[in-house]
């Protein structure tokens, strides 16, 4: 039988009462805040059945400028048997802005980190390989960081 | 830093570049491998050639300026694209397309896929060595793009799908050319099913290579076509069914072994499940609620600014959005949303309300503003579940907006799947995958 969304919730807030925020519910998509550390553990609790949330679906950083947690990561998943979405949030510090890799866990990730990393210069702990994604080697910045400029431009580089 | 395949490298191997330039990695991805003999031992992709800081523009321009970026997302069904955005806005402002809007959308969205399906698969076809399938397969597409380039006025760069509905009606004409175009296309279907699904030198180099199974494809977070070729039966029109989807009756095609006949397969089986769903559009799209003649009687612009000086002009004025002769009546059926939408051209020019409303919509900090809050909104596009991630601060400009690209994740399990294959078996798996550069690199 499916498990509906109410409780999916739940469970979640029993096991993790400690590492739970807040939950919200906007334009009718669910929104976890969780802790940071929280978050390995959470994903593999959800991967499992009979919750299955097996997909990633996507993950994205957004920036808040002027906040001590600066950086806010943004990663959706999927269950393919359940047919539901969720949406987990964790905040990062500016001078501290490194959160543990999923990419033991999904494949995609390394790629969805490395755009992370690469557009907003948050550090992912255990990848592999963390290297700009769609900016060249020797890039400076990161670009959709909100106080990198719209129109700056970075010097021609030599043919490699 | 070096690259991984440069770490990795081992001895009496040959490392080896295909791409940027190179035709069959169309244009925009460079392909490094790592070759004994012809046997690919390692691989490693890098991209960004195409990169426009698609996301970055988002946040400095408006929600009304942003359409057109998305035409420039997936640049062969631009109007998924175009569809997607808006629905999340509309998502957010909580409002809804009329019904007639909405059928239009389902009947260009779903000629799109086939454009893309036939996109994708011409160029697959071609890069195998079969000239006269790519031929077939941009015949059947100009055939498409007629009705697109009559209704949107343009056949690539189209922003026809507007916040609360669509931009114009169907020209009075639109059932014929849709006829002529699902005919065509399904005879250029059967003519390319003929020359390919049994063809023995296609079926060599696709049948049984770069083999994906299912637990491998949810890992990478693949959706669409490419996921349904694996065996998984998800499609966003199913599972969580937009616009009227619900009301129409069509089937998923599924694959069984996940390699790269199968994605060509489910291609081609899933073009014909759209045109069924437009032959049922064409059934059930409700009446216009107007003539659909387009108006040639009327004062010139120019006449009916004088006349208004003196009183309101009776009779009706010749321009419109679209050029065609006023589209004031046809709104109701079309659009939807008072405050989102572009006033008729008329009303603008001659009277307050009008006038107003149209600089409420352009005037910067006014305009379209969703309340604050995030959504998340995906709908099928050519390739897979194209989602929008927008984060509103209140403002007419988003705060965030981010774009799921499915090609991004079909691309990312390149690296793994061609490994072991032969340099040859990358260009139809590269192929069956429809990257697209302006999707991929944003």
């Amino acid at each position: 039988m499916a498990i509906s969304k109410e409780k999916i919730l739940e469970d979640l807030k029993q096991k993790f009462s400690d590492n739970i925020l807040d939950m919200t519910v906007q334009f009718g998509d669910d929104i976890i805040h969780i802790k940071k550390e929280a978050l390995l553990d959470i994903v593999n609790f959800l991967k499992e059945d009979p919750y299955a949330f097996t997909m990633l679906l996507d993950l994205t950083c957004v920036d808040y400028q002027g906040e001590e947690e600066r950086f806010e990561m943004v990663y959706h998943l999927f269950s393919l048997s359940l047919n539901q979405r969720l949406r987990f949030k964790a905040r990062l510090q500016q001078n501290d802005c490194k959160i543990v890799s999923l990419t033991p866990i999904f494949k995609n990730a390394n790629w969805l980190e490395r755009e992370v990393y690469d557009m907003f210069g948050v550090h992912f702990a255990g990848h592999p390989y963390l290297r700009r994604l769609f900016m060249y080697d020797g890039f400076e910045g990161h670009p959709l960081r909100k106080d990198y400029p719209l129109r700056k431009q970075q010097p021609k580089i030599h043919l490699r | 830093m070096k690259y991984r395949i440069q770490q990795e490298a081992r001895e009496g191997t040959m490392l080896i570049n295909m791409g940027p330039s190179h035709p069959a990695m169309h244009g925009t991805t460079r392909v490094m491998l790592e070759l004994d003999g012809e046997k690919i031992i390692n691989c490693e992709l890098e991209m960004g050639y195409l990169h426009r800081g698609f996301e970055k523009i988002c946040e400095n321009k408006t929600f009304f300026n942003m359409l057109i970026y998305t035409d420039r997302m997936n640049y062969v069904s631009p109007l998924i694209n175009n569809t997607g955005y808006v629905m999340t806005l509309e998502k957010m402002l909580g409002i809804e397309a009329p019904e007639r809007a909405q059928y239009i959308r389902v009947i260009l969205n779903e000629f799109s896929r086939v454009c893309d399906h036939l996109t994708a698969l011409a160029a697959m076809c071609m890069e195998c060595g079969a000239f006269t399938v790519f031929l077939y397969m941009m015949k059947a597409r100009e055939y498409i793009w007629d009705l697109m380039e009559q209704t949107t006025g343009a056949r690539m760069t189209t922003s026809f799908i507007r916040v609360g509905g669509v931009r114009s009606d169907f020209p009075s004409d639109w059932k014929k050319t849709t006829r002529i175009a699902i005919d065509e296309t399904r005879k250029v279907l059967k003519d390319c099913h003929g020359l390919m699904s049994k063809n023995k030198i296609f079926l060599n180099r696709t049948r049984d290579v770069a083999i994906v199974t299912s637990e491998l494809a949810i890992n990478y977070g693949w959706t669409g076509p490419c996921l349904r070729s694996t065996g998984v039966n998800y499609d966003v029109r199913k599972a969580f069914p937009y616009l009227v989807y619900d009301q129409l009756d069509f089937e998923i095609p599924l694959g069984e072994r996940g390699d790269n006949f199968d994605r060509y397969m489910v291609r081609m089986q899933e073009m014909e499940q759209s045109l069924r769903m437009v032959e049922q559009c064409m059934a059930k799209i409700p009446r216009p609620s107007s003539s659909s003649e387009p108006v040639t009687k009327g004062l010139e612009p120019a006449e009916a600014i004088k006349a208004s000086r003196t009183k309101k002009p009776e009779e009706r004025i010749k321009l419109s959005p679209n050029l065609e002769g006023t589209e004031k009546e046809k709104y109701p059926g079309i659009l939807s949303g008072k405050k989102y939408i572009v006033p008729p051209k008329e009303d603008t020019y001659t009277n307050i309300e009008g006038l107003i409303s149209h600089f409420k919509l352009f005037m910067s900090g006014h305009g379209i503003r969703p309340p604050k809050g995030e959504a998340y909104f995906a709908v099928e596009g050519g390739s897979g579940e194209l989602g929008f991630y927008i984060i509103s601060d209140g403002t007419d400009k988003p705060y965030r907006l981010h774009l799921r690209a499915p090609c991004l994740h079909i691309v990312a399990a390149l690296e793994e799947i061609v490994r072991g294959n032969y340099l040859a078996d990358i260009i139809p798996t590269f192929g069956s995958m429809n990257m697209i550069g302006g999707e991929l690199d944003r």
